[in-house]
């Protein structure tokens, strides 16, 4: 995919130290976010835009605490508009390589309704959406990505509501590029920061975070050492889905969607095995991948779906230049004397 | 036939109202009598009256819409109480608007639609026609349907057509009512219908054929003439306020050299500014339709942080959705213009009524001590001015700032005598300079205590700011006591600062006496009006009136130390009258309030400031 050649490049190459605030990090010793921050302050000096055309976006929760811990321009918004003040960013200065901190409070509950708009409008920019499934700045009651039943201080029976798979949620708002990355794996959450750096459109990234405090190990069925192969599967574009500690399980399309299928079991070989094409237009086999969830499935990591779709902020400046071109009104003084008016003498 | 004599009479001003069915196209009708007028060389003020459905029930009293001008050869300060001439196309609209006439004022009626089933589904018992009851009127009964009809036989138009041009029959009696030649509405008709020739053909003939039957009629016994007025040299157009705003944000931009951004979502009666905006991308205008309000004030807090004139439009509902961000944008000391167009509340209220009950949550509704600049257009002509002042002041003193219109401001239109961008006033944003070393976000200008704009994608200016309250000067989140007690002075301390930067709070009439009425927004016109009569009287009565309300102009006490009694007026419950016993308590203030979705007529006025003057 082509580079945003709307953001200038820096001339000097720039390293992690360039984007180390001098702000203490608050978050709890353990907390997911400490290896997030880390995986940005890699990813930035490598994106290689100058450091002045970062402008870090958050919301509020513990993760919206995010824009303090980075050395860029920042803003630290209120619950939930994290993504309506992006828009404003990107839309008013296109030149800045935009990103949004949020919670999966902040855009799944309280922010939903901008968070699926922004979507819709392929603006372009890239969320980081820190998915502990749990409110953690307000000290642990449930989120709309709480699995059912759950016990937390406001469900002390279980909650009874069906929770929201992100991924679901974006590609039905025609998102344009999802991932999903796993806290504990940096190297994996760098690359897939650089994707969706390079992504023209809405980027968003779902992190599984761990709040150790109020939702510990809820995503353990997917992070422990003795499931994560069985549970994860890393998708590389262009190559087969493949998952198991020796790489011996594959995912099939049957007629009746995704099916797990062993290599070597029923004459299954490699070639039977579906291979990943994040750049497919159709997000009919994304939205089954970003559907899968362990124990029945692996869950999909890395990019899911990344489209070349028309990014709002594009358009904005397209229909100016060619209204610049064409009007006939090209400065106030014209706007004022455009239409009936008369001279008094 | 022989052309009839009559009386023409010599008017200072005269008010008009074209009353019909929705479909009726009487807004149309109305603006083109009232730009003729214009240009003319009458003073105007307009004002159309629509139901909020788009299409109520045809033939009914809530399916009447409205449009009235005031025009004259004095100056016009209102669009008019009570009208001279009332066209009233329907049953529905001539029981709904009679009440508006003045008594022996000429009404001009459809007669063919006056049959049974109308005049009853527009509550008559009787034709009102013809059962005396506008005896005390001068009625002119006309059979505009049959007439207009006649008149097209020969260009063989469909009956639809026919009869949408009805209108331009009653228009062409009232231009013989006026004395006016027909030339000015042709060459109306010729621009507007340029792509649809046969419309200019039919206007014009129907128009033709209604002032041919005025001059052969009997019931026209006398004719008006209301000479130009005196109007200062220039170029002139007519304005609504709405339209006002917009160019006034525009003509802020372009002055400024920063690029407009609005953030907004559509409301009555708001929504014509998000429309006029969208229109103008060749001056760079990127307009943002958001998903809702918080969206839209929130989007534009961002373009405000990358340095853009950042506005976000509503009314009064989407105000209250705005709140909490107004608050980001207080404690973040980013410019924000918020225009709210007042509409009547609470809740869902009257869409397209006029009110002015949002003062209190335009000061006070947000929560924290969130200090912001409220200003109030008075005119819809002054809406330009105010909305240039708003953003002038939000820009150069890093803080939002309310502004606040009404329905029938932005919808009204007045004469503007058009400006020239560069003789506005100059706008200078504290821009902070690339490679600062002593930039600090929150480091202040010692005389206006305001911080510097410093914006993202500039070298050497990283810095972080947000909803949590920041350490002075420095910028980093911080919850000392004291620091927060400093916080909250210094936000509050810049707005009461800008008292400095404004124009102090003119007086009409003498400086002492017995009564000096106070208003602030649309009520200007109706109260001048009052205020002047009792003047001419003889009575020691003056008028002040409020554009700026936070901060007040610095002499606002001086002015009410010069009366024995002070009675403060306004389409509410007593809102501006509340605010000052708050901030002058060394005064008794008292009140004239109504809530009812109307204007106030003078004569409401004038009987109650005679009132007043009498007692002891
Ligand atoms: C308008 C508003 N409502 C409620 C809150 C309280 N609040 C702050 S953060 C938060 C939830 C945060 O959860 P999430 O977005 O998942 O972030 P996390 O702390 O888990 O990272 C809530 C309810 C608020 N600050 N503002
Ligand atoms: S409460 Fe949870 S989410 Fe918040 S900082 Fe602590 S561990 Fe992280
Ligand atoms: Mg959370």
């Amino acid at each position: 995919m082509d580079e945003n050649l709307t953001v200038e490049r820096s001339r000097v190459p720039l390293t992690k130290e360039d984007f180390v605030s001098d702000q203490m990090v608050k978050w709890c010793p353990g907390c997911g976010g400490h290896a997030i921050l880390s995986s940005v302050a890699n990813v930035f000096p490598k994106i290689g835009y100058k450091k002045e055309n970062f402008c870090v976006v958050s919301g509020i929760g513990c993760s919206s605490r995010f824009p303090y811990y980075v050395n860029t321009y920042g803003f630290h918004g209120i619950h939930g508009r994290a993504n309506a003040i992006a828009t404003g960013v990107k839309i008013a200065n296109p030149h800045l390589s935009v990103w949004i901190a949020t919670g999966d409070g902040d855009s799944m509950a309280i922010g939903g309704n901008h968070f699926i708009h922004i979507i819709r409008r392929n603006v372009d920019l890239n969320i980081l959406l820190f998915n502990n499934q749990i409110y953690g700045l307000t000290k642990g009651q449930y989120s709309p990505t709480t699995p059912m039943g759950s016990i937390t201080k406001t469900s002390p029976q279980g909650t009874i509501e069906h929770p929201f798979n992100p991924g679901e949620l974006v590609l039905g708002a025609q998102g344009t590029f999802f991932a999903r990355v796993v806290d504990n794996n940096i190297k994996m959450m760098t690359d897939v920061m650089f994707e969706a750096a390079r992504h023209d459109g809405t980027s968003v990234i779902e992190i599984l975070e761990n709040c150790v405090i109020f939702a510990d190990k809820t995503h353990e069925l997917i992070t422990s050492k003795d499931l994560r192969d069985d549970h994860q599967l890393h998708l590389k574009n262009g190559e087969p889905m493949l998952f198991g500690k020796n790489k011996e399980k594959g995912i099939r399309l049957a007629t009746a969607g995704l099916e797990i299928v062993k290599i070597g079991e029923n004459g299954i070989t490699e070639n039977d095995i579906l291979v990943h094409d994040q750049y497919s237009q159709d997000p009919g086999i994304h939205l089954m991948l970003a559907k899968m969830q362990p124990p029945a499935f692996p869950i999909a990591l890395g990019v899911i779906r990344s489209a070349m779709f028309p990014t709002y902020d594009d358009m904005v400046e397209e229909q100016i230049l060619n209204a610049k071109k064409s009007a006939t009104i090209k400065s106030v003084d014209d706007l004022l004397n455009s239409g009936d008016t008369w001279e008094i003498k | 036939m022989t052309k009839k004599k009559n009386n023409v009479v010599e008017k200072d001003e005269v008010v008009v109202k074209f009353v019909g069915d929705s479909g009726d196209g009487m807004q149309l009708t109305g603006t083109l009598f009232s730009d003729a007028a214009a240009i003319l060389g009458n003073d105007i003020a307009t004002f159309p009256d629509y139901p909020a459905e788009i299409r109520a029930p045809h033939n009914t009293i809530a399916g009447v819409s409205g449009f009235q001008v005031h025009l004259g050869k004095i100056k016009i300060h209102t669009p008019g109480d009570l009208c001279d001439v009332l066209v009233a196309m329907n049953p529905a609209s001539l029981k709904s608007n009679l009440k508006w006439a003045k008594p022996g004022a000429n009404i001009i009626v459809d007669a063919d639609v006056f049959e049974d089933k109308a005049n009853e589904k527009a509550g008559y018992k009787s034709n009102p026609l013809t059962d005396g009851s506008l005896d005390n009127y001068n009625l002119i009964a006309a059979p505009i349907t049959s007439m207009t009809k006649g008149a097209l036989t020969e260009l063989n138009v469909d009956p639809k057509t026919a009869d949408k041009s009805k209108n331009m029959f009653a228009l062409g009696i009232i231009n013989f009512l006026f004395n006016r030649s027909l030339e000015q509405t042709f060459k109306f008709f010729e621009v507007k219908f340029k792509k649809k020739p046969v419309f200019i053909n039919v206007n014009k003939t129907v128009l033709q054929a209604g002032y041919n039957y005025a001059e052969t009629l009997e019931a026209i016994k006398t004719t008006f003439n209301v000479s130009a007025a005196k109007m200062e040299k220039g170029t002139y157009r007519n304005i609504t306020g709405n339209l006002a705003v917009a160019w006034g944000l525009l003509a802020a931009s372009e002055r400024s050299g920063r690029p407009i951004f609005l953030g907004s979502y559509p409301i009555t009666p708001a929504t014509e500014i998000l429309m006029e905006l969208a229109k103008h991308k060749s001056l760079g205008a990127k307009v943002f339709q958001a998903e809702d309000e918080i969206a839209g004030i929130c989007s534009a807090i961002g373009a405000s942080f990358t340095g853009s004139l950042a506005v976000t439009t509503t009314s009064g509902p989407g105000l209250s959705l705005k709140s909490e961000a107004i608050g980001l944008a207080v404690i973040t000391e980013l410019p924000l213009v918020i225009v709210n167009v007042q509409r009547g509340g609470p809740s869902t209220g009257l869409p397209t009524k006029s009110e002015q009950s949002d003062l209190m949550q335009a000061l006070f509704g947000r929560n924290g001590e969130a200090p912001v600049i409220v200003i109030a257009a008075s005119t819809s002509v002054n809406c330009f001015y105010y909305a240039y002042e708003a953003a002038k002041l939000s820009m150069e003193h890093m803080t939002p700032v309310i502004l606040l219109t009404e329905g029938c401001l932005g919808f009204g239109s007045e004469l503007f005598k058009i400006p020239k961008v560069k003789d506005l006033p100059a706008i200078n944003p504290p821009i902070a300079e690339a490679n600062d070393k002593n930039f600090k976000p929150y480091r202040r200008n010692d005389k206006t205590l305001v911080r510097q704009w410093a914006l993202p994608g500039t070298e050497g200016l990283r810095h972080r700011i947000g909803g949590l309250e920041k350490e002075n000067i420095v910028g980093n989140v911080c919850t000392d006591p004291m620091n927060h007690q400093i916080m909250t002075d210094l936000r509050a301390e810049k707005v009461e600062k800008i008292a400095d930067f404004i124009p102090n709070q003119e007086l009409f009439g003498e400086k002492e006496g017995d009564l000096l009425v106070v208003g602030w927004g649309s009520t200007h016109g109706a109260i001048f009006s009052a205020v002047d009569e009792l003047q001419k009287q003889g009575k020691k009565i003056s008028q002040t009136h409020f554009n700026y309300i936070m901060p007040f102009p610095k002499n606002t006490d001086k002015i009410f130390k010069g009366f024995k009694k002070i009675i403060v007026c306004e389409l509410n419950s007593g809102q501006l009258v509340n605010y000052l016993r708050m901030k002058f308590p060394q005064y008794q203030f008292t009140q004239y309030n109504k809530v009812q979705g109307l204007p106030f007529v003078v004569s409401e006025l004038k009987e109650k400031f005679n009132q007043i003057l009498k007692e002891k």
